[in-house]
């Protein structure tokens, strides 16, 4: 009856995906919807505020500050010889920027139910938008660190930095996988049971403590050695450790270390990839 | 003609109630079902979703056993009772959730309208928005710049095109949104019953617009409405969904036909025909005119029309009067209220009447919507109830000089002017 060559479709809908099929192809199609997303979230954030995009600034700055009064100099940690604000600046704004990618994937189908619920493009776009945008800030943030880097250079109180800098694309790549992958995979238990978002919203902050951000790895390994594995257990310190001995030169860098981090980064990222696109599909329903 | 969607044994079942504690015992034991390589225990065939008696499982189907095909160039219009399933069929058409069961295959590019303006920021401007709203709608950047003048012309808010949307009337919004939407090149045009917002002129654009794109163009278009009046005047075929299954599928007519039919209770009303927060507090139980069972009212058009109907309150409501509308072709003519102003209603039997003066109507057959609400309408604390098309009843083809054949239209005034010679 039917010609078997008209029998050719370009969509099938299903009940259930394949979930090694990322859709890529359908990713790449709506690349000017991710940057048209960041764009928004970026110009959103400013918008009917008198300073603008400075509000990028205020928080690391006060964040630092704060640091250095109570860590540096009440709790008087140790910071590796370097200028308490650098030491403080370099683990914040790599940490925020993971904890940002972390909790804002975490809940992302429920941020965007209205949205993802009347319109069909490839989902994993939402999260990627995230990352993306976070990096803007995390980027606004480091030029901070670098102008900052700049002054203690001048007076003489950091070298200058060494060839281990190259890695810092490595590290970037490392951290926004990381809390995106992680991110996923609560995204998809959040979706119908909202439980996992109050762990996300008190632990992420606690989980900092186990990461180099106030004090450095060479301290944990001197004072603590027994309990050292449990900062390094953490694949956020790596990347820290890494950057500030890169651009500081101080710090305890390890391959061993880097590759751990680079090897539970992927296991995350592929984990969190596979529960995402089965979530996707029907989490209208249930968010 | 090719076919461009081909349904087979679509279902899709949803869960009712609450998530929370009570479910994680039930998903576990589906689980636990599923890695034995059973059948999924809470997704028991058979039961029919009807949403106002009470069922057995919490399961519910929404849509069950789809199956059918659309050519290219096909008008569809999908029609309804609420909650027959009219939405979740466009949400799967459009991917944005997948069936339970069954698959749907599709020919070409979809471009879904579920709601306008989705993806909106309110805090960007209009012509942010549009390109925004073009790409979450599947567009390319160089493409929309290609439309763009075209859209904003559509709309018209050219003026406002730098101000950002949460400045925008609400009519405004609207306009941008679908003027974006309108603009899509897709094959496939699904639209759920976004235009009942925007006015009436600018609605007449958009039926115009969707016509010319399923008739000019060739695309193809589903469209899900209540108003029979632009279904019939855009759709070629008529699509009647009933408790998730398909009733009638065939020529926009006779699809009409068949769900007024539907409506139409010539027995008392059932309380199934009411949606709405008020519904469970009042029940409306028959409905009269001019004293008789309005399944077999006659109406000459020299009667003046009275429409009675019964009801009980079961809990007294603070404020309330009841509304009445009045449809004819699908296009809603009028609508009335008992009373001028909400006031208390005590529990116990009571009635509404209203008065349609003598000669207004012309002959055809005309739907009455029962309802009410608390006045405060639309705003937080809104009561209400509402059932749509109740009863039916016929104005008889009897003209007079006080209803005058050439005197066209919806409603008739009898000819009262004179002529002055000067």
């Amino acid at each position: 009856m039917d010609n078997p060559q008209q029998e050719i479709w370009d969509i099938e809908i299903s009940p259930k995906n394949n979930l090694f099929d990322l859709k890529l192809k359908d990713v790449w199609h709506y690349r000017d919807l991710l940057i048209l997303l960041v764009r928004r979230d970026f110009v959103a954030f400013y918008k009917q505020t008198i300073l603008g995009p400075i509000w990028f600034f205020v928080q690391p700055v006060i964040t630092i500050i704060t640091y250095t009064i109570v860590f540096g100099t009440l709790a008087n940690i140790p910071v590796d010889g370097l200028p308490k604000p650098l030491f403080y600046l370099a683990g914040t704004i790599i940490w925020n920027y993971f904890s940002d990618c972390l909790t804002k994937t975490s809940t992302v189908f429920k941020d965007n139910a209205a949205m993802l619920g009347k319109v069909y493009f490839p989902r994993l776009i939402m999260p990627l938008s995230i990352v993306l945008s976070n990096l803007v800030k995390f980027s606004v943030q480091l030029i901070l660190f670098i102008v900052l880097f700049i002054l203690y250079f001048i007076k003489g109180q950091v070298p200058a930095p060494n060839v281990f800098i190259l890695l810092f694309p490595l590290l970037i790549l490392l951290i926004a996988a990381q809390g995106l992958g992680l991110g996923m995979i609560i995204s998809a238990v959040t979706t119908k049971y909202r439980d996992l978002t109050f762990i996300v919203s008190f632990g992420v902050p606690l989980i900092m403590y186990t990461t180099t951000v106030i004090y450095p790895l060479s301290v944990v390994l001197q004072k603590y050695h027994n309990y050292s594995w449990l900062i390094k257990l953490n694949p956020v310190t790596a990347v820290i450790e890494t950057f500030r001995y890169g651009f500081l030169g101080k710090g305890s860098f390890s391959w061993d270390l880097l590759g751990y981090s680079v090897l539970i980064t992927m296991v995350i990222l592929v984990t969190g990839t596979i529960i995402f696109n089965r979530v996707e599909k029907n989490f209208v329903d249930t968010v | 003609m090719a076919k461009v969607i081909k349904v087979e044994d679509l279902s899709k079942a949803y869960q009712l109630g609450n998530f929370g504690t009570g479910t994680i015992s039930r998903d576990l034991e589906r689980f636990w079902a599923r890695i034995r390589g059973k059948e999924d225990p809470f997704l028991k065939i058979g039961e029919i979703n009807d949403r106002t008696t009470k069922g057995t499982s919490d399961i519910i189907w929404s849509l069950r056993e789809l199956n059918f095909e659309v050519e290219q160039g096909d008008a569809v219009g999908i029609i309804g009772r609420n909650g027959a399933g009219k939405s979740t069929l466009l949400k799967i058409l459009s991917r944005v959730t997948s069936p339970t069961i069954g698959t749907v295959k599709i020919k070409g590019r979809v471009a879904s309208l579920l709601e306008v303006g989705t993806g909106f920021h309110p805090e960007l401007s209009g012509r942010e928005n549009i390109y925004l709203n073009g790409a979450i709608l599947g567009m390319r950047k160089a493409e929309i710049k290609r439309k763009f003048d075209e859209i904003v012309d559509f709309a018209g808010v050219e003026r406002y095109i730098d101000t950002p949307v949460k400045r925008y009337s609400s009519g405004m919004y609207v306009r941008l949104a679908f003027a974006v939407a309108a603009h899509l090149e897709a094959e496939i045009l699904v639209v759920d019953e976004v235009l009942a917002v925007g006015d009436a002129e600018f609605q007449k654009k958009c039926i115009g617009k969707m016509g010319d794109v399923s008739k000019g163009e060739g695309k193809t278009v589903l469209f899900v409405s209540h108003n029979m009046g632009s279904i019939g005047q855009l759709c070629s075929k008529g699509m009647l969904l009933s408790y998730g299954q398909i009733q009638t599928y065939d020529k926009t007519t006779t699809a009409i036909a068949h769900y007024m039919r539907q409506n139409k209770n010539n027995e008392a009303l059932q309380p199934s025909l009411f949606i709405g927060s008020l519904k469970d507090q009042i029940h409306f139980t028959k409905v009269t005119i001019n004293s008789t069972d309005s399944a077999v009212a006659e109406i000459l058009p020299a009667d003046t029309i009275r429409i009675c109907v019964y009801g009980t309150c079961f809990k007294e409501v603070k404020l309330f009067r009841t509304s009445f509308s009045i449809t004819f072709n699908g296009e809603r003519i009028l609508t009335t209220h008992d009373l001028v102003r909400p006031e208390l209603l005590r529990e116990g039997n009571f009635s509404s009447e209203i008065v349609i003066p003598a000669n207004f109507l012309r002959p055809g057959e005309y739907f009455i919507s029962i309802g009410g609400h608390n006045g405060n309408h639309l705003g937080p604390g809104e009561e209400w109830i509402y059932g749509r098309d109740v009863v039916s009843f016929v104005v008889l083809e009897e003209y007079s000089l006080a209803n005058d054949f050439a005197n066209t239209g919806l409603v008739n005034i009898p000819n009262s002017g004179k002529r002055t010679y000067f």
